[in-house]
């Protein structure tokens, strides 16, 4: 392999974002004929490094090679005129349009000016036949499914002249069978000689698929390795990053009260959302912290919004307290005293134009109603005393949230919750994406709820902040709730080990 | 000093005070207010007596288009509510009985809140864009206004309804005094409840407001139907002024003069944060332009090609091109600190 | 291309070998809310048939529906462009009433047709073009962008002049005035006008890469502008081409009514926009055919033309035409809600 020279080489990629490098100096290599995945977790920098690649988005430094060329591309479309071709996540084609079109778009055979649409069928439908699809190619896209959407994506890319092919998380919606229709064509692929970029946070299909990989961890290389080479804990290890300090398990565990969940604050059987989290038991206890790990995809978050309202239930019972609770939405979870913090803070957290008043005060505002208004000068005490409770700087109260760091936007989310006194607490990364002090604040925030009584689950991807801040951890893989183990009883390692494994019935 | 000059009304207002003062220097006479019989006379009275019903419209358009929506059914909703009340007038034996017009009247407002809240149900419930739900209303409204005079335009005299618009009370004109009602009792709602700040959240971020347990859904129902009734007011002083229900002429283009002000008033179209005191002044502002047009001469037909201008230039000023353009001047001058829009971005890596 | 491995069944992983009406369906499903239209046209038909006892489907009626609506088809057409592309216009009916002024002032000038009618497509074209830049360059909401255009156009036309003008040149004139006969079907050349703009539109939306352009940037924005296409002048385009129809409503309804009065088109946007959607267009862009607003055109046209014959009161007309849009817009919130949720 080494004898070959790479096909796309990337050197010294780097992105900025204001202050912060979403992409550090990474190097990456790409040859014909392989399959190369590229991991990490979510703000590892990915999508980043695809976007510089596919021309989405304008490097800061560093240089791109095609064969040996220098290149740059202002725009995806001068990319895929030098055979770079992207399939993405979410499927960039127009359901509106038939199959044919969707393939040909831009590029469309003509006579005469005029666009030949019999011309177009023809050349569709043999392009189709070469990835071993009989479809009619004169159908809408919009009425065929996922997967066969997503492999019209890769037959528009491959029918120009495709060298590489970039696959972002091209498996997150397709079954079983339809991965190994996609896999076949991959492979097909690859026996022509174009190199693929393959994203994926399913574990098994890197290991099916891939011949070599690439991890990234918070913008920068952790490594190239070949993936037979690599163990798949090792791989974890280099995703998930270690970091250098004590592991202090918490001192407190109700273990008696968890074990027959009589006590419990918060109990759920066999909680089931669509397309994220299967059959779930939780049960937590006044002041217990359950630390939440597992992968990207792991199913996480769905569990996060099974138990707060924020999905709607295909099938289970959440018993908050000791009354059955049917949540319908995060309004009703609330009236209960279950709260959620959501892993996507700007998109789904802060209303970014509103003063951190407004912002600490709107759920409790909303919780009381609309005509039983917090008096001002209530509203103003209660925010400052959160504000200089959570340390939230600068403190200034009428400051538009959104001009905020990404920790104090964290820290007003918390403190909108807190203001609640809620019994349940759920946080689904409030860590990610924020500087280091700012998060072992929040770490032992939550520490300290837990010992004055409040029950908290916390989801990470970071195992060691799990491992801190949980009594017990909840391992979850593949949409389920895999084990359940004291936090005590666990090493960084063997939680690993746990969250890494293989999961059952993909091999 | 800088405080004052950043203020977002600094604007508007300026711009208002300047049209005032440029009127006032072309024809003296523009400020002069004279009294006769206890009752307040001049071009600035006029003007406000007749900005009435459009700033009525207009403060019911703040509240819609803050949720991030926008009601073109006001124009209909007024020749509704104008119909209904001059018909059960029309149609009483004594059109000049102050019991009949108040029935009428409040009959009329039911009518409008049942409009606003069909609005509302096919926003906030069936999930029809706000533009194209209204528009079904801003059709048919009409019809429905002519059915229910018969295809005519009923007139009546009856004292107590025309004292609606031409009336005075404590020297001041009594239309006038309804819209000072309105925007009183709507600064007071966003004042002493919370329905501002969970309005503006709605309209800023819906999907955090939910999480964050705000009933989204009610608000904005709630929001089409202030826009209804009031709407519905503006439909009596129209119908009272001209001591007539026209169905045809009712209100037409007031949704888009409407949405002008609160444009002026400087309420993004995109939603969040609004300004009841900006829409106040961007209806005076709109009403004083369209006077000192027919003093220039300028016929009221033509007068749309300003308005045409001055919405062009409102939105370039407002468009994010812009405004980027100006953040890059200002930039250059001084550097920019770590702004809301790092994050986001780095979220997106 | 290089070899294959060949030991594998040739089919897709859901596809199986599809009925005849399977295929028609995956081919052409979205045209299901035209042949509403078309089915809504034939009941109109049959229940004016039934209540005028059989003096409503004949030639003349359907003749005239061309003779008097020539300019409504003409303006649907330029609507189903700026539609497709998921924007709106507002303007139409302004913009109408000021090239209507526009050739009216300038032929009572002396001016010869040559002249006025080109003025007239340009003043149309212009204003289209100031809505698109606005859209485009400035990130203006269509909705809002083109309220500019309609008051600057229905300034303007009362700028030109506050009453009508009466037009003589017999050029004009001719072109509805001139009735040619075929059998009992008559047309107008403001109507083969009308039908001419029609299959240029169904052409250019149909087989040229603009008009795929136009149902691609309504499909998906992002995904049209990934895929290199050209969506920004595209875009504009829509508008100009709006505003152009516009103008040649314009002349159309000049000829029409033999005059230009400054109040022409109050609420006629309405109008087209509710012919396009009935016709089958969704108003969230890239699903409809330009014939389909045809169908909507005749729809709008024939049920006023029942309530003309029955005596009925205008008003319902805007009740019922409401009503429809109301209908056709649920019913499109219910495919596109089938359409996301498989997604």
């Amino acid at each position: 392999m080494d004898e070959v020279r790479p096909l796309l080489e990337l050197t010294g990629a780097t992105v900025r974002f204001g202050a912060d490098a979403a992409l550090d100096r990474v190097d990456f290599r790409l040859y014909p004929g392989e399959v190369h995945s590229l991991m990490g977790e979510n703000g590892a920098g990915k999508s980043t490094l695809i976007k510089a690649i596919t021309g989405a988005l304008a490097m800061d430094e560093g240089e791109l090679r095609l064969a040996g060329e220098r290149v740059s591309f202002a725009t995806p479309h001068e990319a895929q005129a030098s055979g770079i071709s992207t399939v993405y996540q979410e499927i960039e084609l127009l359901p509106n349009l038939s199959v044919a079109e969707n393939v040909f778009l831009g590029r469309e055979p003509r006579r005469g000016g005029v666009v030949s649409r019999r011309l177009m069928r023809e050349r569709a439908a043999a392009v189709l036949e070469d990835l071993g699809l009989t479809l009619d190619p004169a159908s809408l896209l919009g009425t065929h499914s996922v997967a066969v959407q997503q492999l019209v994506a890769i037959a528009r890319a491959i029918s120009a002249d495709v060298r590489v092919l970039v696959l972002d998380e091209p498996t997150s919606s397709l079954d079983l069978d339809e991965v190994a229709e996609l896999f076949r064509v991959i492979r097909e692929l690859k026996a022509r000689g174009v190199a693929i970029l393959f994203v994926s946070h399913f574990l098994d299909q890197v290991y099916e698929l891939a011949d070599r990989i690439t991890v990234l961890r918070d913008g920068e290389l952790v490594g190239e390795y070949l993936t037979g080479e690599l163990l798949r804990i090792d791989l974890v290890q280099k995703m998930l990053g270690r970091e250098i300090g004590e592991v202090r398990a918490r001192g407190r565990v109700s273990e008696d009260d968890a074990e027959d969940g009589s006590a419990a604050v918060l109990r759920a059987r066999g909680v089931s959302v669509a397309h994220g989290v299967a059959g779930a038991d939780v049960d937590l206890a006044e002041g217990e912290v359950l630390g939440v790990a597992g992968l990207l995809g792991s199913g996480r978050t769905s569990l996060a919004h099974a138990l707060t309202g924020v999905a709607h239930l295909e099938s289970g019972v959440i018993r908050i307290e000791s009354t059955d609770a049917r949540l319908d939405s995060p309004r009703h979870a609330i009236s209960l005293g279950v709260v959620y913090s959501s892993e996507n803070r700007r998109r789904d957290g802060i209303v970014a134009e509103l003063s951190v008043v407004d912002n600490i005060t709107l759920a409790l505002q909303s919780e009381r109603g609309v005509f039983r208004r917090i008096p001002p000068a209530r509203r103003r005490e209660l925010a400052a005393s959160w504000v200089d409770a959570l340390d939230i700087r600068p403190p200034d109260l009428d400051r538009p949230v959104g001009t905020l760091s990404g920790g104090n936007q964290q820290k007003v989310l918390l403190a909108r919750l807190l203001a609640l006194s809620p019994r349940v607490l759920v946080l689904d990364e409030p860590t990610r994406g924020i500087d280091v002090g700012a998060k072992v604040e929040i770490q032992n925030l939550v520490s300290e709820l837990a010992d004055n009584g409040m029950s908290v689950v916390f989801i990470s991807a970071e195992l060691e902040e799990v491992l801190r801040v949980g009594d017990r951890v909840a391992v979850m893989r593949d949409g389920r709730i895999v084990e359940t183990v004291a936090a005590a009883d666990l090493t960084t390692d063997s939680l690993l080990a746990l969250v890494a494994q293989p999961g059952e019935g993909e091999d | 000093m800088t405080a004052v000059y950043k203020h977002r009304l600094f604007w508007p207002i300026v711009s208002l005070i300047t049209l005032i003062a440029i009127n006032a220097i072309a024809r003296p006479q523009f400020i002069k207010i004279t009294m006769r019989d206890g009752e307040l006379y001049g071009p600035l009275i006029s003007i406000l007596r007749e900005s009435a019903p459009l700033m009525l419209v207009a403060l019911g358009m703040t509240i819609v288009i803050a949720t991030r929506g926008i009601d073109l059914s006001v124009g209909a909703t007024m020749a509704v509510s104008g119909a209904v009340a001059l018909t059960i007038i029309d149609g009483s034996g004594d059109p000049g009985n102050l019991g009949t017009v108040l029935t009428a009247c409040v009959v009329a407002l039911l009518v409008s809140l049942v409009l606003g809240a069909w609005n509302g149900f096919l926003v906030s419930v069936v999930g029809i864009q706000p533009i194209i739900a209204t528009l079904v209303l801003m059709l048919a409204g009409r019809g429905v206004a002519l059915l229910i005079t018969g295809g005519f335009i009923t007139t009546v005299n009856s004292e107590p309804f025309a004292f609606i618009a031409s009336g005075y009370l404590v020297a001041l004109p009594f239309a006038f005094l309804i819209g000072v009602v309105a925007i009183v009792v709507m600064s007071l709602v966003e004042r002493r409840t919370a329905l501002g700040v969970l309005t503006e959240a709605v309209g800023i971020n819906p999907e955090a407001s939910r999480l964050a347990g705000v009933r989204s859904r009610s608000i904005i129902w709630g929001a089409y139907m202030v826009s209804g009734v009031l709407a519905g007011v503006a439909g009596l002083i129209y119908a009272s002024n001209i001591r007539a229900a026209d169905a045809n002429a009712a209100g037409v283009f007031i949704e888009l003069y409407a949405i002008l002000a609160v444009v002026l008033g400087g309420t993004s179209l995109n939603g969040g944060k609004f300004s009841i005191a900006g829409t106040v002044v961007g209806v005076l502002i709109i009403q004083t332009l369209e006077s000192s047009i027919l003093f220039l001469g300028v016929s009221s037909a033509q007068s749309p090609v300003f308005f045409g201008f001055v919405v062009a230039l409102v939105v370039v000023v407002q468009s994010p091109r812009m405004r980027e353009g100006l953040a890059a001047l200002s930039g250059r001058m001084r550097s920019r600190g770590p702004g809301a829009r790092n994050d986001d971005k780095v979220e997106v890596a | 291309m290089a070899a294959m491995t060949t030991a594998r069944p040739k089919s897709g992983p859901s596809e199986g070998r599809p009925s005849v009406v399977q295929t028609f369906l995956s081919r052409h499903g979205g045209m299901m809310p035209t042949f509403a239209a078309v089915a809504i046209l034939i009941l109109l038909f049959i229940g004016g048939e039934i209540f005028l006892r059989g003096d409503f489907i004949k030639p003349l009626t359907i003749s005239n529906l061309l003779i008097n609506y020539a300019y409504l088809l003409v303006l649907a057409v330029g609507m189903t462009f700026v539609i497709l592309t998921g924007g709106i216009d507002l303007s139409v009916g302004s913009v109408m009433a000021f090239t209507g002024m526009l050739g009216a002032k300038l032929l009572a000038d002396g001016l010869p047709v040559g002249i006025a009618v080109p003025a007239m497509l340009l003043g149309g074209a212009a204003i289209g073009l100031f809505i698109g830049i606005l859209v485009q360059y400035f990130g203006v909401q269509p909705f809002i962008a083109s309220l500019a255009g309609l008051f600057l156009g229905r300034g303007l036309a009362f700028i030109v002049s506050l009453n009508s003008i009466k037009v003589e040149d017999p050029a004009v004139l001719w072109l509805q005035s001139t009735r040619i006969k075929v059998g009992d079907w008559v047309i107008t050349p403001t109507g083969i006008i009308a039908l001419i703009t029609v299959a240029i539109a169904a052409f250019v939306l149909h087989l040229t890469r603009f008009g795929r352009t136009i149902y691609a940037i309504g499909g998906s924005e992002q995904s049209a502008r990934l895929m290199g296409l050209k969506v920004g002048r595209t875009k504009i385009a829509a508008y100009v081409i709006s505003g152009t129809c516009a103008g040649l409503a314009g002349l159309l309804l000049t000829a029409y009514s033999n005059a230009g009065y400054p109040r022409n088109g109050i609420g006629t946007e309405l109008d087209a926009i509710a012919a396009v959607v009935i016709g089958g267009t969704l108003l969230t862009g890239g699903r409809g055919y330009v014939l389909g607003s045809m169908i909507g055109v005749f729809v709008y046209g024939t049920i006023k033309t029942i309530i003309n014959f029955m005596g009925a009161e205008q008003a319902w007309m805007q009740i019922i035409v409401g009503s429809l849009l109301l209908l056709f817009i649920v019913v499109q919130r219910a495919i596109v809600a089938r359409a996301e949720g498989r997604r």
